[in-house]
């Protein structure tokens, strides 16, 4: 795998190798996402700070048991959360298999694979939309929590303002995604990545897509199965 | 991508003096310029712009503190409704307090300092063309005039600044209702806030990969000058600590604006009743503020840090004692920097075992500190001293460091600091050691790097007396806020005149607020001095003024976009070859001679 520096980049530098062998681009997402992971640590330990300094919190299997065209009172707990993750899951293997048909210059294939994983994220981002739209209309906001603690007392509105604040922060990093996903395809279809010799970019994308889907599965092991 | 436009740009500058590139035009090489010598310019007096507001809401609200019975109707002319009768009113004072604050931590001492001498020396220490991403380069810098823009626009809303300190503790901040700052200006102030934190995320990583990445042949890890080194870990820590303080920032939004109840709880509004808010906690706030707040304090100090070793062993021709001790104490620094912030909480209700691992944390950062102070100290000692102002600086910033971080082990011990926090005693530690330290770092920064920025040399005469006023201003004006701490009087008073124990420090508080004028006064000569030796100063004969072993010293006078004209020296060996075999200095690209001795 020949990710190491290109060769502007050694003229660049009048002769030294890059001292790392990872171009710039690729540390610099590196140093982001762990960035990125301490925003989403700070929201995840103040959601755990306020839900154990509460004296209950509602149970997840009661909150989420819906799922679309279902009657009224479906009950099939955490079922659509896992089809949701699935879906994101899957949407880091077609990002692999583009990410590895760019090391190999194979563009039908990174265009192929990228397709797929924009579905998956825009499936990923309908689900959750469906998902807050059932939670509204059962009265959930920001501000509002119709569900009471698993003891059946009056629940804290933080179960709601949390859940809403760290999903919706996460949907819009897979947003975002998407959209630079989109980008990457773009680029490949109109040939810039064949014309700069690698697909580098890609890769750089994927490391932000992989890193969106490993933040869900612990937004999901926080709010569904705890 | 930048990397190819870097390539392009750099090949253009070969060999072209700054004022002979024909190609670029005003708009992109003086406002959206890619060069990084020209955004630590932009940084540079941007930051000064702010330096200047920050310093003169000092001064206004150090008039009230210094003669609260007194009228200025000239204030009136200045401030508006904002000091009626020539009396500033209690909203602006806190107004004024928080955005002194707010300026001078970030804007001035973490934008204005990394921002500055990050961009301008890290290319050329470690000989680079430019920075990783010249783009992202310009965007950090863009998004700072932005923040810059918000929050000079939060001081002109009907219900004023935001003024509940520059912490921006909840409830405060929270509510709207809570104080006529904390609508509008609050609002104003959290935007200005997060594109402050944007700025500095893509500055930062900038930074970490330019020094990782793109150092020139030879330059090893463990041959950087130790500037380079303390903007790497400053760049680290305002990396990893600026998005918990983000992340707080964006639950504080919602508690404004959504009626969340992140940080509210039981709260009773006088003439509105209980809200109905719960379940919340304002200490939470904290935790997540202070996350950043303490490393906040070492990106503050570290970049002065690695100039004042730069400065101390180029200037005493020796040396600098204690490289690699250097490097791990200032690595321990920001290690130990993340794990310090409940000692600013130990008032807040902190289990006392906890604040006990607390205080075991913070006092340990005196171990690294220490190092750090003996090996200025030594590197000193017997040095061939040249008394630059540049020089005069980095030996008062040792001097601050050292009184500064005395204070420093008082209040690190929980005990102690429960009878300090909130005190003068403390307002006193932390300008000595993390504000005015800072400073003098950056103005010695200044004067050693200003023939290198502007090809041009400051005027020594108004530099010597910028210096030993404003030394001697720094301890007149916080020496004795110790013992008015000690003695309990509480920061963030508006008026202590009708308390009878403070009374007494009536003619005290006087004395500071005339020290205060006159040291402000005073860097507005340093302005001076600066901006006319921008255009009049006298022009640089040598291209290594300073005799100094760096590799900004080996590029032209006038180094164009892309710093060395041909090929990057080669490095060989590390930069501190001061009074070596007899020799005055050896820079960095000189070959190792065969019968060279060992360092």
């Amino acid at each position: 795998m020949t990710t190491t520096t290109t060769a502007p980049a050694d003229k660049l530098w009048g002769g030294g190798k890059s001292p790392f062998n990872v171009e710039y681009g690729k540390l610099m997402m590196w140093y982001f996402l762990m960035s990125d992971a301490f925003t989403f640590g700070a929201f995840l330990i103040s959601y755990g700070t306020i839900r154990f300094s509460s004296v209950g919190w509602p149970d997840p299997n009661k909150v989420f048991k819906s799922y679309p065209f279902a009657a009224e009172h479906a009950n099939a707990p955490l079922v659509f959360v896992s089809i949701m993750t699935f879906i994101l899951i899957v949407s880091s293997v077609t990002m692999v298999m583009a990410v590895q048909a760019g090391h190999q210059m194979r563009k039908k294939a990174v265009v192929t694979n990228l397709i797929l994983t924009i579905i998956g994220g825009i499936a990923f981002l309908s689900c959750q939309a469906w998902e807050w739209h059932h939670l509204f209309t059962e009265g959930a906001w920001w501000g509002r929590n119709p569900f009471p603690n698993a003891d059946g007392s009056i629940a804290s509105t933080n179960f709601t303002n949390y859940f809403f604040t760290i999903t919706g922060f996460h949907g819009f990093h897979v947003f975002s995604g998407v959209i630079i996903n989109i980008v990457m395809l773009i680029m490949t279809l109109t040939n810039q990545f064949e014309k700069r010799g690698h697909y580098l970019m890609i890769e750089k994308a994927g490391l932000y897509w992989h890193f969106v889907d490993l933040v869900w599965v612990f937004v999901f092991t926080c709010f569904y199965l705890i | 991508m930048s990397h190819e436009a870097t390539l392009h740009t750099s090949h253009d500058a070969h060999g072209h003096h700054d004022h002979h590139e024909h190609h670029q035009s005003f708009i992109s090489k003086y406002i959206f310029s890619m060069d990084h010598k020209m955004i630590a310019k932009q940084f540079l007096i941007t930051g000064m712009i702010w330096a200047v507001l920050g310093g003169l809401m000092s001064v206004f609200f150090r008039l009230q503190l210094g003669y609260p019975d007194t009228s200025f109707p000239w204030l009136e002319d200045i401030l508006g409704k904002w000091a009626k009768g020539g009396h500033i009113t209690p909203e602006a004072y806190y107004a004024l307090v928080t955005t002194h604050g707010t300026v001078l931590v970030f804007f001035v001492l973490t934008a204005g300092l990394s921002g500055t001498f990050a961009n301008f020396l890290i290319p050329l220490q470690i000989g680079a063309r430019d920075m990783a991403s010249p783009f992202m380069n310009m965007l950090s810098y863009w998004f700072f005039f932005l923040a810059g823009v918000v929050m000079l626009s939060s001081m002109f809303v009907e219900t004023g600044p935001f003024s509940g300190g520059w912490t921006a503790y909840p409830p405060l901040s929270a509510l709207g209702s809570a104080s006529p700052g904390s609508k509008t200006g609050m609002d104003l102030w959290i935007v200005a806030m997060a594109l402050f934190v944007v700025s500095s995320l893509l500055g930062g990583l900038n930074y970490i990969a330019t020094v990782l990445n793109m150092r020139t042949k030879g330059m090893s890890m463990t041959r950087l000058p130790l500037t380079v080194w303390a903007l790497f870990f400053t760049a680290v820590l305002g990396v990893l600590s600026f998005p918990v303080l983000f992340s707080g920032f964006i639950l504080l939004i919602f508690d404004r604006n959504f009626g969340t109840s992140f940080y509210l709880s039981d709260i009773f509004v006088n003439g509105v009743g209980a809200l109905p808010n719960e379940g919340g906690s304002a200490i939470l706030f904290q935790h997540l503020f202070w996350f950043l707040g303490h490393p906040e304090v070492y990106i503050i100090l570290l970049p002065a840090m690695g100039m004042v070793s730069e400065i101390l062993s180029t200037n005493s021709r020796k040396p600098i004692f204690g490289y690699m001790a250097m490097v791990g104490s200032m690595f321990a620094i920001a290690v130990l920097a993340f794990l310090v912030w409940a000692h600013h909480m130990f008032v807040t209700g902190l289990n006392p075992f906890l604040g006990s691992i607390f205080v075991l944390l913070t006092l340990l950062i005196a171990v690294p500190s220490a190092i750090k102070v003996f090996n200025w100290l030594t590197t000193l000692w017997k040095g061939n001293i040249r008394f630059t102002p540049a020089m005069l600086f980095a030996i008062g910033f040792v001097s601050l460091f050292i009184s500064g971080g005395l204070t420093g082990i008082w209040l690190g011990n929980s005990s102690i600091d429960i009878h300090l926090h909130d005190t003068y005693f403390v307002i006193a530690h932390f300008h000595i050691v993390m504000g005015v330290a800072s400073m003098f770092g950056m103005f010695a920064g200044i004067y050693h790097w200003f023939p290198k920025m502007y090809g041009r040399q400051m005027n020594n005469t108004l530099g010597y007396i910028h210096f030993w006023v404003t030394m001697a201003g720094a301890y007149l004006i916080f020496w004795p806020m110790h013992y008015e701490g000690l003695a309990g009087m509480p920061r963030r008073y508006y008026d202590y005149s009708i308390w009878e124990s403070f009374k007494q420090f009536e003619g005290l508080n006087r004395f500071i607020s005339i020290v205060v004028i006159i040291v402000f006064m005073v860097q507005l000569l340093f302005l001076l001095n600066f901006f006319y030796s921008i255009i009049k100063g006298r022009k640089l004969t040598k291209q290594n003024p300073w005799e100094s072993n760096t590799l900004e010293w080996t590029a032209p006078i006038h180094p164009g976009h892309g710093n060395w004209p041909g090929e990057i020296p080669e490095v060989y060996r590390w930069a501190y070859d001061y009074g070596k075999d007899g020799k005055e200095f050896i820079p960095q690209n000189v070959p190792i001679g065969d019968d060279e001795s060992h360092h």
